[in-house]
């Protein structure tokens, strides 16, 4: 008797037989769009599985934390590959999910019945955005230390909150070794255990819901007709399979060839290094803060520039909501101009940030 | 996993077509499990801690010989570990590591019966090193000790022999 067979007589996999036997996905031109979701799952699994590794070593303590990454990546055997997996993958992570992000906003794939899928998603993102600013400061290096220091002052600028979130942040007035061990909570409880949760929700959506066809695709079918279906197993997953073959070949190129730097250890009494920048994902919002003047309309002009990525998450999030035309199954170009407008914004706004003085 | 072989031919496709399945199967399975290992190998070298760059050490000092009375012992650091130079009712110093041969606790050292002791499992050791009683395989390590310098000042020089 096989395995299966013996769990089936006890669990009754009929529910789980007759899923996998029917679970299709859709087949048309833009079915390509659909792998990057997976990609992105398959990065976070790596972050989980080299975040785990990594922690046998790391020592969060702003008289350690230095040395204990120094230690990972010179003296452990196969030390520097988790460590430069971990630090690429985060990067490749963001970089699939803002893929994901756009393609699904372009699509439209939000519309009824999926706002729900959409909003999971957004907080995913906001949440991986989190991982990217706590784990950047956890080598306590003095790159991720400065930049610190100005996010977590960003944080001061909200209205009302300010302080409080700052405090809230850092653990007192500054960034120190305090400051330190609450990213390190969040970097390796709180956030893994919010995103752990609501990846199984977005999944459980997408499942459940099946995947989302274009609104020009919807279109174009005859009353009555159905798209082509191709079964998830085992033609789809060898597909995503070999979507996440390219994942790991791309990202151990990147390990093996471009080792992440660890600098030179944290100074709070140093003089602040030129050329202090946010992580990549960071620098349009960090330029366009910078573009903002110190006063407009007699609002400081940081506190105008946060309540602004403030209302512009929001509406990020209730996009579906407020997507009349898509909901209802029609072309909705307006919101294609936004999505295409906000892509620009982040790529000339990255790029300029990337290299203004 | 994937048990595409194990269909049976569809009508009117040949034994050639199974026989392709196989290979296929075959060489998926042959990806998976390089790509397996291709990972194990690193994870499992990088799960073994490195060896500590501490050299082993050889000598330390365990204190002064003033400040230890007779029937009477002191705990010191000797490298990583721990040990204990004892100085008995006749006075003379002798000194051990203080780890205990069953599982690693600390001995510490009774004056009342003038035996080293474990307090974790009621192991005994007399002023030798070797096992009196209690659970412990084999007797304590035993260091050589030498005195370095004159009267209550002298150090005590513990060394391994």
């Amino acid at each position: 008797m096989s395995v299966i067979d013996w769990v089936d007589e006890r669990l009754d996999l009929t529910e789980v037989r007759q899923f996998v036997a029917e679970k299709g996905v859709p087949v048309h031109a833009q079915k390509i769009w659909y792998y990057l979701g997976g990609m992105t799952l398959f990065l976070f699994s790596v972050q989980l599985f080299t975040g785990i590794l990594l922690l046998l070593y790391y020592r969060p303590s702003a008289a350690e934390a230095y040395e204990s990454v120094q230690f990972v990546v010179t003296q452990v055997k196969f030390g520097w590959l988790i460590r430069n997996v971990h630090s690429w993958s985060a990067n490749l992570l963001i970089a699939l999910a803002f893929a994901h992000f756009f393609s699904v906003f372009f699509l439209k794939s939000y519309r009824k019945p999926r706002e729900l899928t959409w909003v999971s998603g957004m907080l995913l993102l906001f949440l991986m955005l989190g991982f990217g600013f706590s784990g950047y400061l956890l080598p306590w290096n003095e790159l991720s230390f400065f930049a610190t220091k100005v996010g977590t002052g960003i944080a001061g600028a909200v209205p009302v909150i300010g302080r409080f979130s700052l405090r809230l942040l850092r653990g007192g007035d500054d960034v120190t070794g305090a400051t330190l061990s609450r990213f390190y909570g969040l970097h390796v409880a709180v956030l893994p255990a919010l995103a752990t949760a609501l990846v199984g929700v977005h999944l459980l959506l997408v499942q459940r819901q099946g995947m989302s066809v274009p609104i020009d695709v919807e279109k174009k079918l005859k009353p009555g007709e159905r798209l082509r279906q191709m079964p998830f197993f085992p033609n789809y997953i060898l597909r995503d399979v070999l979507a996440w073959y390219l994942v790991i070949a791309v990202l151990a190129a990147l390990a093996a060839f471009y080792p992440w730097e660890l600098g030179t250890k944290a100074d709070p009494f140093a003089v602040v290094p030129p050329g202090i920048r946010p992580e990549w994902y960071f620098l349009a919002m960090f330029h366009t803060l910078k573009l903002v003047p110190s006063h407009v309309l007699g609002i400081e002009g940081e506190r105008l520039g946060v309540i602004a990525f403030g209302i512009a998450a929001l509406f990020l999030v209730l996009v579906p909501f407020l997507d009349r035309r898509a909901s209802r199954g029609e072309r909705s170009p307006l919101f294609t101009v936004l999505a295409a407008l906000g892509l620009v914004y982040l790529i000339s706004f990255t790029i300029i940030g990337r290299y203004a003085k | 996993m994937i048990t595409i072989g194990d269909l049976p031919p569809r009508d009117g496709v040949g034994r050639s077509e199974f026989d392709r399945r196989h290979f296929l199967d075959a060489l998926l399975i042959v990806g998976f499990t390089s790509t397996a290992a291709a990972i194990a190998y690193p994870v499992g070298r990088y799960l073994v801690p490195p060896e500590s760059g501490e050299p082993a050490t050889a000598s330390v000092v365990a204190g002064r010989a003033g400040a230890l009375r007779a029937n009477s012992a002191a705990i010191f650091k000797f490298g990583s570990k721990p040990g204990i130079v004892v100085r008995t009712a006749e006075g003379e110093l002798r000194a051990f590591s203080a780890v205990c041969s069953h599982l690693d606790c600390t001995v510490q050292f009774k004056s009342d019966t003038s035996q080293l002791w474990c307090a974790c499992h009621n192991g005994t050791y007399d002023l030798a090193g070797n096992v009196v009683s209690g659970p412990p395989p084999r007797g304590l390590e035993t260091f050589r000790v030498n005195l370095r310098g004159e009267g209550d000042d002298a150090e005590i020089v513990v060394s391994r022999t």
